[in-house]
């Protein structure tokens, strides 16, 4: 797979803070990247580093092959970082004009770009006059100006109300269709769990886990079961060899699976003994509660 | 009736006239600060620096194109002047004394004017890149100005004399760019004066010109290597 930025060792200090501590990661062609971390954990620093407005202390990074200058391979990205920032006095379309002459290309894309974002017909308003939602939007459209192979959004969402939340998320959504490598960086995990394929989790600068969404637990997920016969259930659960722990919360039993069993198997076997189930759901642990249990085991 | 005659001071005739303009022009550079300042501090505070450099603008290019707005802006301001003096001057000196030659004796001072400008432009953006806010930037300018005169009065009054406070502070950043251009009252005074005076001091001086282009490119390289270690 072709890589498209690539990390080795990288590392900020502030003074005495180390805000980014040996990261290193591979980001490939195609995928949809988060970044997740709890505030001031290091993400806006990581991106700042790439993006060429802080300077690293030590470590690597490198961009596409790694033989063009940071600046220019950064004409080929589109990278948003916390708020919009345009020139307030100067219309979109102007804005975006100038965002064109700095990545070179063409700016007989600005109109397709801003009926992306649906801003088309405020393309000569200045940008003062803008929303913080029409703001946001605008930047999208300017990052997307180069048609970029990897779109960075930082926090996109941060500020915005649930209607420009969601407005946002659409688009994110129908870039990412088109097969765009994005890196998201957030604390907001239903933002990331709805559209990331994998994750770098970082904690006070430094990375905990990297990889697939899917494969962040090493876990075969857990039944949530209801019954009448609760105290019979939970005999059989315990002397059942494909589960650990179980646990009950308002009325419903929850049974964490050691290895792999599917619900048909389960519900028949109990069937058999005589349990008949009201409720049997399979589930794997939302990327909230992955995230809190690695963040857990990695401060113990 | 008493009536002052300005044309009579000759201050209207070349050569004089370009030593005049150009003195008193000068004065108007710390308007034009505001302007190279505000740019400067803008840019910071719109957080456009930022995202320009994000969009993958070069650090180089940011600060060479600043460079070249000031290059331009004092092309023009120059450009202006030359086109206003030689008017006036055209106008006022007895046309007897009108040649090619006595024209364009004394535009030396215009180049004086050019350089003392961009000097101080070029201390402007310095100022600007360091400082980040324009209000704060402009006031550190006058803190420095006044810093230098007071230098100045220490170092001829109260330390040394007349000759080496001047030698010494001739490679100060203020100074610099005065001594570009002298004051003409003392040079004016002695056209209708029967004494002599000592009129070659009030010319331009290669090594002025020379003080004042280090100055100007310590003031830009300084610029990009703030630029380049500071995390926006």
């Amino acid at each position: 797979m072709e890589t498209i930025l690539s990390l080795q060792n990288l590392s900020k200090n502030y003074k005495n803070v180390k805000a980014v501590q040996n990261l290193s990661f591979t980001i490939e062609k195609g995928n949809v990247y988060g970044i997740l971390g709890p505030n001031g954990s290091g993400k806006s620093t990581t991106l700042g580093m790439v993006l060429n407005v802080v300077n690293k202390t030590s470590g690597n990074f490198k961009w596409f092959n790694g033989n063009v200058a940071v600046h220019d391979a950064l004409k080929r990205v589109g990278a948003i970082i916390e708020r919009p920032n345009f020139y307030p006095y100067m219309t979109a379309y102007d804005n975006l004009k100038l965002v064109c002459k700095i990545k070179s290309v063409s700016t007989n894309k600005i109109d397709e770009k801003l009926k992306i974002v649906g801003l088309l017909d405020r393309k000569d308003s200045k940008f003062k006059t803008f929303s913080l939602g029409m703001k946001q939007r605008l930047a999208i459209a300017s990052a997307l100006l180069n048609d970029p192979e990897i779109l960075i959004l930082d926090e996109p969402t941060n500020g915005l109300d649930p209607q420009g939340i969601h407005q946002i998320r659409e688009i994110i959504k129908e870039i990412a269709t088109q097969g765009t490598t994005i890196l998201l960086a957030s604390h907001l995990l239903d933002e990331v769990e709805k559209v990331c394929s994998h994750v770098v989790i970082l904690r006070k600068g430094v990375k905990i886990y990297s990889g697939r969404v899917d494969e962040m637990v090493a876990s075969q997920g857990f039944f949530e079961l209801k019954t009448d016969k609760e105290a019979e259930l939970i005999a059989i659960l315990e002397k059942h060899e494909s589960f650990g722990k179980i646990t009950k919360e308002e009325g419903l039993i929850k049974a964490f699976l050691t290895a792999p069993l599917s619900a048909s198997d389960f519900n028949k076997a109990m069937f058999e003994q005589g349990i008949v189930l009201s409720h049997l759901v399979n589930r794997k642990e939302s990327l909230e509660e992955q995230f809190l249990q690695l963040t857990e085991n990695q401060s113990n | 009736m008493f009536v002052i005659d300005l044309s009579e001071t000759k201050i209207f005739h070349f050569p004089y006239i370009w030593h005049i303009t150009t003195f008193f022009i000068a004065f108007f550079k710390f308007f034009f600060a505001i302007v190279v300042v505000s740019m400067i501090g803008n840019e910071y505070s719109h957080r456009t620096l930022k995202q320009n450099l994000i969009d993958g603008l070069s650090k180089k290019e940011i600060i060479l194109s600043k460079f070249y707005f000031i290059l331009a802006y004092t092309t023009l301001v120059t450009l202006l002047v030359f086109i206003i003096t030689a008017s006036i001057g055209i106008a006022n000196t007895p046309s007897a004394d009108l040649y090619l030659d006595t024209i364009f004796q004394g535009t030396e001072f215009i180049l004086a004017y050019f350089v003392k400008l961009l000097t101080f432009f070029s201390l402007c953006l310095f100022v600007g890149v360091l400082i980040k806010r324009s209000a704060f930037a402009l006031g550190f300018l006058f803190v420095m100005f006044i810093a230098e005169l007071i230098l100045y009065g220490l170092f001829r009054f109260k330390w040394y004399n007349y000759e080496t406070s001047n030698e010494i502070m001739q490679f100060f950043p203020f100074t610099t760019m005065w001594n570009l251009i002298d004051e003409p009252f003392t040079r004016m005074g002695s056209i209708h004066s029967t004494e002599e005076f000592f009129v070659t001091d009030f010319n331009v001086y290669w090594y002025e010109v020379a003080i004042a282009i280090v100055w100007l490119i310590i003031y830009i390289t300084a610029s990009y290597q703030i630029l380049k270690r500071r995390d926006l």
